[in-house]
Formats: structure tokens, C-alpha cells, sequence
């Protein structure tokens, strides 16, 4: 029965990145594009998360971790950017 | 000893959750990488004394542990409350940008709140004022805006306010 | 396994999986920025929760000690979200970005 949802969660969250990835190409404006690309980070941890459940392996554990930590940073830079129009101050 | 201390562990919180996180991250209670974890957590203070040049003092435990209680509870519950907005009609929701003037004036209790703000109720901190006097925020659904304000102010604003600026009034 | 721990994970992770969806929902469906912000910082961060405490239940119960470096990813996003969320909208009154019309400007009795 785990096995079954679990695939069934990989399905609704694919389904749920699909829809991050139409707003991000649907845009209009830098900060949507922005937020969309957060968004799917968190997509993709909960992707990596479940996954490694269903294939009983902690390695997925790392990626997931660097993808938050990045993700973050990621967010900040270009929100800063487009705040400062410079990253680096 | 308090010369000693201000020396050696500059940041005692600080310190200790330094060494929370390598434990967890290696996923062990072995000595070993207690005592690694213990000499990083004391080290690295030390060497980035600079970007942090106020200490924290925790006044009011028993208020911070309501708090975060408090706070836990209602992620869950705004939580729902959201979802369940975003899935209605949109054209039901009524958005607004809300100016809250702030009591609070230690700039961590002010990060803190706008923390608080983005992940409780249907709400995002947007911006604060350069006098640091007023926050902007977003509401997802607000029809009565001073009611969410005054809730804000008394749910959220005021426990801060006790822990972090007690000992000044 | 036991079979009620077997249930209480899949309701963890269907939970999870669930406002993971309802935060794009919210992404692609809301008409304008600020009120988009709301479903991303909310409802996907606590779905990552929800999935994640499913991850640190089955992994401890997996190897017979107790796996808790999950709640490192947890802790992160619930602590690094809302400091995106306000960067984000900060970045967008910047570049006033558009907002609908019937939002409301609300100052407080003065």
C-alpha cells in the first residue's frame, strides 16, 4: 500500500511542478518567473524526498539538501538583482 | 569567568545550534563527532566574530516556548485555511496591502515577526519602512483589514515584544 | 511494518504531495504577484514538511535508530522561505509590479 501512494505522490507532485513550469514560462513579469523558479526547488526536494523512500536509499538526502541550500540562494540573488540591478555589492 | 566566556564563547546560543546541525547532518551521536562537532561550534564564533556584533539574550523561556507553540499551531491551521481560499473562486478574495505600525524595536524581534508573518495566517511581509516603524503586508483575503492587523498585533507582536525587550521597560 | 504505520505514512505523504499541488495551483491560477506569493510560501513549504517527517518516520523505523538529518531540510525551507517571500515581494514593489485593482490600501485608523 506505501509503495502505491507513494507513486501516487510522485504523480501529483510531477503534476504540481508541470504547473510551476507554466507559470514560469507563462511569466509576465521577473518576479513571477522568480517565484516560480522557487517553487519548483521546493517541487523537486519534495520529488527527491519521496523518491528516496520509495527506492529505500538516504543518498537522495544530500542532492535534496544542496537544492534547498542553492534554491535559497538562488532566490535572494536574483531578487536582489532585480532590487539593486547588482548582485555583489 | 565572564571575561573568559566573552572570549572563548562569544555566542553561546549560537554555538549550541552549530552544533545541532553538524550533528544532524551526520546523522550520529557518536563521541567522535561530538567532540568535531564541539570544537567547530566554539571555533566558528570565534572566527566570524565580526558579523555578529550583538549578542542574544533569551529572556521569558517559558513566553518563547508558548510562542513557538502558538506559531506551530497556526502554520497548521492557516495552512488549511489557505488552501482552502486557493481553491475557491478567486473572485471571492479580497487583497490588500496592510501598513502595521510596530512596537517592536530590536531589529531581530522586527526580522522574527515578519518571519512569523509570511508563514501563519494568509499574509506576506513585503517591506518595512526605513524607520523601521511600519510593515507593509500583503493579505491573501482580508474583509475586514483592522481585524487582521489588531490580530497580528496581539497574537504575534506582542510575546516578542515580552522575550525580546523586556528588560527595557 | 505494521499496517497502521504503513497508513499513517501514506497519509503523510499524500498530505504532503497534496499542498505541494494546491501551492502550483495557487502559482498558476491567482491573477496577480503578491497574491501568487501566498501559495508557493505557504502551502508547498508545509507540504515539504508533511513529506519529509513521512521520510525521518520510515527511515528510523528502516534501520531500528532513530534518522533525524531530515529535519535539517525542514528547518531550512520553514526558516528560508518567508526571508525569500519577503525578498521576492520586495523585489516586486521595487519594479511595481501590477496589482489588481480591486486590492484594497489599508493605513490603519490614524
Amino acid at each position: 500500500m506505501l509503495e502505491l501512494s507513494l507513486q501516487i505522490a510522485l504523480l501529483i507532485v510531477a503534476l504540481a511542478s508541470l504547473l510551476s513550469f507554466y507559470r514560469l514560462f507563462v511569466g509576465p513579469d521577473l518576479p513571477d518567473r522568480i517565484l516560480a523558479l522557487d517553487t519548483l526547488y521546493v517541487n523537486t526536494i519534495v520529488l527527491l524526498v519521496i523518491g528516496g523512500i520509495l527506492l529505500q536509499s538516504a543518498l537522495f538526502f544530500e542532492a535534496a539538501l544542496l537544492i534547498a541550500v542553492m534554491g535559497f540562494v538562488g532566490t535572494v540573488a536574483l531578487s536582489k538583482y532585480l532590487l539593486r540591478g547588482d548582485i555583489m555589492e | 569567568m565572564s571575561q573568559l566566556r566573552r572570549v572563548w564563547l562569544p555566542h553561546p546560543w549560537l554555538s549550541f545550534t552549530l552544533w545541532l546541525v553538524w550533528l544532524l547532518l551526520n546523522n550520529t551521536i557518536n563521541p567522535g563527532h561530538m567532540l568535531l562537532g564541539a570544537i567547530l561550534a566554539i571555533l566558528l564564533p570565534i572566527l566570524t566574530q565580526s558579523f555578529w556584533p550583538e549578542s542574544v539574550s533569551l529572556a521569558r523561556p517559558k513566553v518563547l516556548a508558548k510562542f513557538l507553540g502558538v506559531v506551530l499551531w497556526d502554520i497548521l491551521v492557516a495552512n488549511l485555511l489557505v488552501a482552502r481560499l486557493i481553491l475557491g473562486k478567486k473572485d471571492h478574495l479580497q487583497p490588500a496591502f496592510l501598513s502595521i505600525p510596530l512596537e517592536l524595536e530590536s531589529p531581530l524581534a522586527i526580522s522574527i515577526l515578519a518571519n512569523t508573518i509570511c508563514l501563519t495566517p494568509g499574509t506576506v511581509s513585503c517591506d518595512l519602512s526605513a524607520d523601521q516603524k511600519t510593515l507593509l503586508v500583503h493579505a491573501l483575503d482580508a474583509k475586514q483589514p483592522q481585524a487582521t492587523i489588531d490580530e497580528i498585533k496581539h497574537r504575534y507582536e506582542r510575546p516578542l515584544k515580552e522575550i525580546f525587550e523586556s528588560c527595557s521597560n | 511494518m505494521p499496517f497502521w504505520f504503513e497508513l499513517l505514512l501514506s497519509a503523510l505523504v499524500l498530505l504532503g504531495a497534496f499542498l505541494t499541488l494546491v501551492g502550483s495551483i495557487g502559482l498558476a491560477k491567482l491573477p496577480d504577484f503578491y497574491m501568487r506569493l501566498h501559495g508557493p510560501t505557504k502551502a508547498t513549504t508545509l507540504g515539504g514538511g508533511a513529506v519529509l517527517l513521512g521520510s525521518i518516520l520510515y527511515f528510523s523505523q528502516q534501520s531500528g535508530e532513530i534518522s533525524l538529518h531530515e529535519l535539517l531540510i525542514t528547518l531550512f525551507l520553514f526558516i528560508t522561505a518567508p526571508v525569500g517571500a519577503h525578498l521576492m515581494a520586495k523585489a516586486a514593489l521595487h519594479h511595481k509590479t501590477r496589482k489588481i485593482k480591486r486590492t484594497l490600501d489599508y493605513h490603519g485608523k490614524q
